[in-house]
């Protein structure tokens, strides 16, 4: 019964989509005002019904209903609780439900949070929300219900053991609510165009959203590849696959987005070109989409699919996209911008970021799709991996990574980098020396790569805390949103610096030990001392003691486990890990060799956790800068003008 | 031999699993045949598994390429050799660094061709801006460095 | 970008540029996508280098003859199919009775070349399903799938009776197969050559 209601609570929600398309597109075309009274009644409704559909399959889940298809493919009666919930996201069809859910939770927090824009607008942005939940609901129902019934057996086929991780609980959603937040910047990009009126209060309301669906985007990907470093055993924390280049390309998108909103904002320039990185950030992840879901790449991450649902996503991409950009092609070039700027101008240097952020887009891009077309015009097959984006990556965001640190004290319209060049001259020299200093004497030798990428990671953190330094010394007010942005650039000074420095000098042994042998490792001796058995919920395994030590002092001691799921029975590997601020020590259990003798791969990975710890100080910027004041204000200061955008008026 | 774990080899021996792999073989004595190993087992992709390297791959291919590659270093074979051995029998897909060949020439060029392009593009722009602010606007020192923020 | 300010025709063109750019992607998604559905591509199938190459010596121990190998050397002048498995390896066990069928037709000499296995287990599995293979060689070290570019078993390939590999078929081989893609191969090969032993 309970399927039941969740399958008719979509379709409900279907035309609650469909309610919220007619009212809200066509309303605000045919000017009908009581037709906007119903948009945000379907809002509301949509959302309930996805809501009771979600609640209906996680309810299915957690009693164990073996009768769902869905449900006896991804789970088990041992499966511990909390991996039934995440279960519910663990396959296609459910976690096309959560895309849906969170689709759904964005479209109801515009409408509820969006009080200051005028009416027709909020209506034709909700409108095209509502288009989206429509198409994606209509594919859910049409070729990837959760709810279908099948002749029940005892027991289910288990989740994938990959995904029984306490990381992988939080890291869809997170990915998730990043990816479809970018669909709430399209909304508003393709409802300026409707309407043919662009200006800086636009902006000023795209930004928040915009930032907000950018720091899930962030969290996503951070959590991605730490779970892909512990989980998977690798130790590698990003492995240029076309399923994380398809979170990745969304994310570099955003994030010229949000750069070039700033620039809309605040002078009401580059505004065609905002909305074409609107519609792009969206077309990107749902590219992203199809990529994972349509079966026409190879990878880790991959949902098992079958070329109908590929097809049915490509029709949905190319309504979006192709629609979008006609829209685009033919208001674009109705909108212009006044104004100008001097060669060297806060606009130009945000201009060239947005050419270098979309350049590595575009690296991504074709890296990903050329081994595809390759194979579908039979041209040959070709892998393009990590050897070849460590290079090519490099040629866009090396002189990225530079022109953010000046370009944060560049002023808008003409900058005077005098002044300031002096000065950051001193800091490059420094962060220089400093690197040079600190790499000597930590690990003996550097590269010159090394030292260019610890130099320019080192000076981007000290140009990005000088900024408010330089305002708390004069005791000028700091607004938030300079803060964030000041924290999200530092964060990518430290990211830069745990790349760099992690890729330069980690250390990487495949050995072989017996309880009661040990092996030096970068200084640190790891000891195998013995080996017992463990049992979980619903697999066994073996787990080893291992203890390290340095300099006769012990440092840490590890259990890396191997464990066998009882259903799958693949095995899986669950590496031990020493943190630190400085190196992470990691060992993976291999394989059994002999009686006791196991092989082992032992990793020494210097500032691996600047990575994340940088990911996650963008996303706090991130989360700074929308607290900012004029964002909050607008909402009581501009009662909706009727028929338009309201006039532009800039703070 | 008898061995306490028996199930796991079983088990590990069906050739599609997700765990990692550890190589078994014994390390070169020489640090620098070993470096290079250790660096081909990355460049070298699984031909059978999702997307991993065969350094990463417990699938049975995997090993029996790890076991091809060492005794090719061990025979003094050189880098370019090993490749050229690895293609003729897998194609170009098993290697993670695309050979520049015509096919891939625009794969390879991509990244100066996007940066060169996108910057031109961004500098045709200001050029054009930066005339807009001579004709007549006055130019006025705003504010100063980053109050506004962005 | 360019679009910025101009209302002039290169701007209103180059609005369009993305549609374009898009619309190109779009076909050859479309294109991709139809040829997986129709099983005209596999993603996931790699095609062997070394068809219409001479085909990768082989010298291996026999499995089920102590002390006697199986080479290639012996081959030359007649044509032979050469099936890689192992019992490991659960499509070789859906097309073993493709197999005997294949033995019993009599038409061509299979070779087979037991990968990574466990020799008692091999030998056993023969005895129990039947030997199709007029020689089996034991590859424990991966030596000879190596040289063959074999990445997943069951492989198999047909060599010519001049020593060239002319076709290899991925995965389970069924009779339909068999008819489809090797017979043929074999027809247009002996012709040239009247009164072949094949």
């Amino acid at each position: 019964m309970i399927p039941e209601i969740g399958h008719l609570a979509l379709i409900l929600a279907l035309v609650m989509a469909g309610l919220l398309v007619f009212f809200g597109l066509l309303g605000a075309w045919l000017e009908k005002v009581t037709w906007l009274a119903v948009v945000p009644f379907a809002v509301a409704g949509q959302w309930i019904f996805v809501a009771t559909g979600f609640g209906c399959l996680t309810y299915a889940f957690v009693v164990h209903d073996f009768s769902v298809a869905y449900v006896a493919d991804n789970s088990n009666l041992q499966l511990p609780l909390l991996y039934r919930i995440a279960g519910v996201w663990g396959a296609h069809e459910g976690s096309l439900l959560l895309w849906i859910l969170i689709l759904a939770t964005w479209t109801l927090a515009v409408s509820r949070l969006s009080g200051g824009l005028p009416d027709r607008f909020r209506a034709r942005v909700l409108g095209v929300l509502g288009l989206i939940g429509f198409s994606f609901l209509s594919f859910l129902l049409s070729t990837s219900s959760p709810f279908l019934r099948r002749v029940p057996v005892p027991d289910g086929a288990d989740l994938n053991p990959l995904l029984q991780d306490p990381a992988l609980a939080i890291h869809p959603p997170m990915l998730y609510a990043g990816y479809v937040g970018t669909s709430v910047a399209f909304a508003f990009a393709v409802a300026a165009m409707l309407e043919g009126r662009l200006d800086a209060s636009w902006a000023r309301w795209t930004r928040p959203w915009t930032t907000i669906a950018w720091v899930f985007l962030t969290c996503g990907i951070a959590l991605g590849s730490w779970w892909a470093y512990y989980v998977l055993g690798w130790g590698g924390w990003w492995f240029w696959d076309a399923v994380e280049n398809a979170s990745f390309m969304p994310w570099l998108a955003s994030t010229a987005l949000i750069h070039s909103l700033a620039v809309t904002e605040k002078r009401g320039l580059f505004k065609s070109w905002t909305l074409l990185l609107a519609v792009s950030a969206f077309s990107l992840s749902l590219l992203g989409t199809f990529l994972v879901r349509s079966g026409v790449v190879v990878s880790v991450h991959a949902f098992a699919s079958d070329p109908s649902r590929g097809i049915f996503i490509l029709a949905l991409l190319g309504f979006f996209i192709l629609g979008s950009l006609l829209l685009y092609a033919w208001r674009a070039p109705t909108l212009g911008s006044e104004g100008g700027f001097a060669l060297v101008s806060r606009e130009s240097f945000l201009l060239m970021n947005n050419a270098l952020l979309l350049a590595s887009a575009g690296v991504v891009l074709l890296g990903t799709l050329m081994p595809m077309f390759m194979d579908a015009f039979s041209l040959g097959k070709i892998s393009v991996g990590p050897p070849f984006y460590n290079v090519a990556f490099l040629v866009p965001t090396l002189p990225l990574i530079l022109l953010v640190g000046v370009g944060m004290h560049a002023s808008w319209k003409q900058a005077h980098l005098q002044r300031v060049g002096m000065r950051l001259a001193v800091f490059f020299a420094v962060a220089a020396v400093l690197s040079v200093a600190a790499l000597a004497v930590a690990y003996g030798s550097f590269s010159v790569m090394t030292l260019l990428g610890c130099a320019l990671g080192l000076f981007i953190v000290v140009s990005s805390l000088s900024v408010p330094w330089k305002k708390i010394r004069h005791r000028e007010t700091l607004s938030r949103s300079v803060l964030g942005m000041c924290i999200a650039h530092m964060g990518l000074g430290i990211f830069a610096l745990g790349v760099t420095v992690a890729q330069s000098y980690k250390i990487e042994k495949d050995i072989s030990l017996a309880p009661g042998e040990s092996y030096l490792l970068a200084g640190y001796r790891f000891s195998f001392e013995s080996l017992h058995d463990v049992t979980g919920a619903n697999w066994d395994g073996v787990e080893a003691k291992m203890v390290i030590s340095a300099a006769d002092r012990r440092v840490a001691v590890l259990y890396p486990q191997k464990r066998v799921y009882r259903v799958q029975r693949n095995p899986m590997t669950q590496a031990g890990i020493s943190v630190g601020p400085t190196r992470d020590l990691f060992v993976a259990l291999g394989e059994q060799l002999g009686e006791e003798r196991w092989s082992m791969r032992l990793q020494y990975k210097p500032f691996i956790r600047f990575i994340w710890i940088g990911a996650l100080a963008m996303a706090i910027g991130g989360l700074i800068s929308v607290t900012d004041r004029r964002y909050r204000r607008p909402a009581a200061k501009n009662p909706g003008l009727p028929g338009g955008l309201g006039v532009a008026h800039d703070n | 031999m008898k061995l306490r774990y028996g199930w796991l080899l079983v088990i590990a021996s069906l050739w599609f699993s997700l765990a990692s792999a550890v190589d078994t073989q014994e390390a070169f004595t020489d640090p620098v045949k070993q470096a290079r190993y250790e660096a081909m087992t990355h460049e070298l992709r699984c031909p059978k598994c999702q997307n991993n390297s065969i350094a990463d791959s417990d699938a049975g291919i995997a090993s029996n390429l790890r076991v091809q590659l060492k005794a090719l270093i061990a025979a003094g074979k050189s880098d370019e050799e090993i490749r050229a051995y690895m293609t003729a029998r897998y194609s170009d897909f098993v290697l993670y660094n695309p050979p520049v060949t015509p096919r891939t020439y625009l794969l390879w060029a991509s990244p100066l061709l996007l940066v060169l392009g996108g910057l031109g593009l961004a500098a045709r722009s200001i050029v054009k801006r930066a005339r807009m602010i001579d004709d007549g606007e006055a130019i006025e020192d705003s504010d100063s460095a980053t109050e506004q923020g962005s | 970008m360019t679009t910025e300010t101009s209302q002039s025709g290169s701007g209103r063109f180059s609005a369009f540029v993305p549609v374009l750019l898009f619309a190109v992607l779009l076909i050859v998604f479309a294109i991709t996508l139809i040829k997986i559905g129709s099983n005209r591509l596999d993603i996931r199938e790699i095609k062997s280098p070394l068809i219409g190459k001479p085909v990768p010596a082989f010298d291996l121990p026999s499995l089920n003859q102590p002390g006697a190998r199986v080479s290639n050397a012996g081959l030359s002048g007649r044509a032979y199919v050469v099936n890689v498995w192992g019992t490991w390896c659960p499509e070789c066990r859906a097309e073993h009775e493709t197999l005997l069928r294949i033995a019993k037709d009599g038409q061509v000499s299979l070779i087979g070349i037991d990968w990574s296995d466990d020799a008692q287990l091999a030998q056993r599995w023969l005895q129990q399903l039947g030997n199709p293979y007029e020689q089996v060689a034991s590859d424990v070290e991966g030596q000879a799938a190596v040289d063959f570019g074999v990445y997943g078993a069951p492989e198999t390939f047909l060599v010519s009776a001049d020593g060239v590999v002319l076709h290899k078929h991925l995965g389970a081989l069924s009779w339909e197969d068999w008819q489809k893609e090797f017979v043929p191969l074999m027809v247009a090969a002996a012709k040239p050559v009247a009164g072949s032993s094949l």
